[in-house]
C-alpha cells in the first residue's frame, strides 16, 4: 500500500515536471546561415588563349574601354 | 582588381532602347527574356525620365541570399553569375530581387526547363571562357575578350556606362561637375565614396535642374 502511494507520488511529480517543462522558453527563430556556392568553378577572364593568364594586361584592355566611356577623355577636353 | 559596376545616367538616357537590342543580340536571348529594359518615369509628362536597369550586381546580393540550391557565385571583380546546371527554377530569387533582373524563360535554347536567365555583364557563366555550352548557357563573353558589355559600349548618348565603379564613378563625376547638376540623383557618394583625399564636388548654383 505504502509502495503504492510512493510509487503514485513518484508518477504525479514526474508528470508535473514534465507538465511544466511544456511551459518553458524556447527560441523558436531559425538561424540564417550563408550558403556555399555548390555549382562548377568559373575560370577568371584574363584565362582565355587570348590573353594567357596575363592578368595585367586584361585588366588594362578593360580600363582602356572603360575610360573610353567619356567624352570628355576622348576628346582631350577635361582631362 | 576592379569592381565591376553598371551606372546610368538619367539625365541622358533617351529611352531609344539600344540597349535592350544591344543585349539580345549580343547573347541571343529568346523572346520572353529581358535580361535589361527600360523604365521610364512619368513618361509622356514633361521632365519624364528615364533609366536603363538590369542586374545590378549586387554587392551584398539578395538572390544569392535566398537559393536554396547556392547557384549563385561572385566573381573576383565582382560580377554576380550563377550555375544553370544547379538552379531548379524555384523562383525565389526573381521575389527577392528590387530590380527584377532574374527573368524565367518558357522555351528555347536559355531555358526548356525554365532556368533563371540574367545580366551576366557579358561575363558568361561557369563554363570554360568563350566556348559554345558557355555561349549557349549564359551568352557571350565579352569580359573575357576584354571588352565591356554590350549595352554600355552600344549606347549611343553614353547614359549607360559599364566597368569599374571607381572609374566609371569618376566619369559619372566629372559629367555632374561640368553640367552642375545631377549629384543627388544615384549619390555617387554615397554608393562609391568621394575619391581619395578629395571632397565630393558639390552641385555648382545656377544650374539646371
Amino acid at each position: 500500500m505504502r509502495a503504492a502511494r510512493a510509487l503514485a507520488a513518484a508518477g504525479l511529480a514526474l508528470a508535473f515536471t514534465l507538465g511544466l517543462s511544456g511551459c518553458g522558453e524556447e527560441q523558436h527563430v531559425t538561424v540564417y546561415q550563408q550558403g556555399k556556392y555548390k555549382g562548377k568553378p568559373d575560370s577568371p577572364p584574363w584565362d582565355s588563349p587570348q590573353w594567357g593568364g596575363k592578368e595585367a594586361q586584361w585588366e588594362q584592355a578593360i580600363n582602356r574601354r572603360t575610360l573610353n566611356q567619356s567624352e570628355y577623355t576622348r576628346a582631350g577636353q577635361g582631362g | 582588381m576592379a569592381r565591376m559596376k553598371f551606372i546610368c545616367d538619367v539625365n541622358r538616357c533617351i529611352e531609344c532602347n539600344g540597349c535592350v537590342t544591344a543585349c539580345k543580340n549580343a547573347n541571343d536571348v529568346p523572346w520572353g527574356v529581358n535580361r535589361r529594359r527600360v523604365v521610364t518615369i512619368n513618361d509622356g509628362v514633361p521632365g519624364e525620365r528615364s533609366v536603363s536597369v538590369a542586374c545590378m550586381h549586387c554587392s551584398d546580393a539578395p538572390c544569392m541570399a535566398v537559393c536554396p540550391v547556392d547557384c549563385f557565385f561572385r566573381q573576383e571583380d565582382g560580377v554576380v553569375l550563377h550555375d544553370k546546371d544547379l538552379c531548379i527554377g524555384c523562383g525565389y530569387c526573381f521575389y527577392a530581387c528590387p530590380f527584377g533582373a532574374p527573368q524565367f524563360p518558357q522555351a528555347g535554347a536559355f531555358g526548356l526547363r525554365g532556368k533563371m536567365d540574367k545580366c551576366t555583364f557579358c561575363s558568361g557563366g561557369p563554363e570554360t571562357n568563350n566556348s559554345a555550352e558557355e555561349f549557349a548557357k549564359y551568352g557571350a563573353n565579352r569580359i573575357a575578350e576584354g571588352k565591356l558589355p554590350a549595352c554600355a559600349e552600344m549606347c549611343s548618348t553614353k547614359a549607360l556606362l559599364g566597368g569599374d565603379g571607381d572609374v566609371i564613378a569618376d566619369i559619372y563625376r566629372q559629367r555632374v561637375f561640368v553640367r552642375g547638376k545631377g549629384s543627388e540623383v544615384w549619390g555617387w557618394a554615397t554608393a562609391y565614396g568621394p575619391p581619395k583625399g578629395q571632397p565630393a564636388p558639390a552641385p555648382q548654383p545656377g544650374g539646371k535642374s
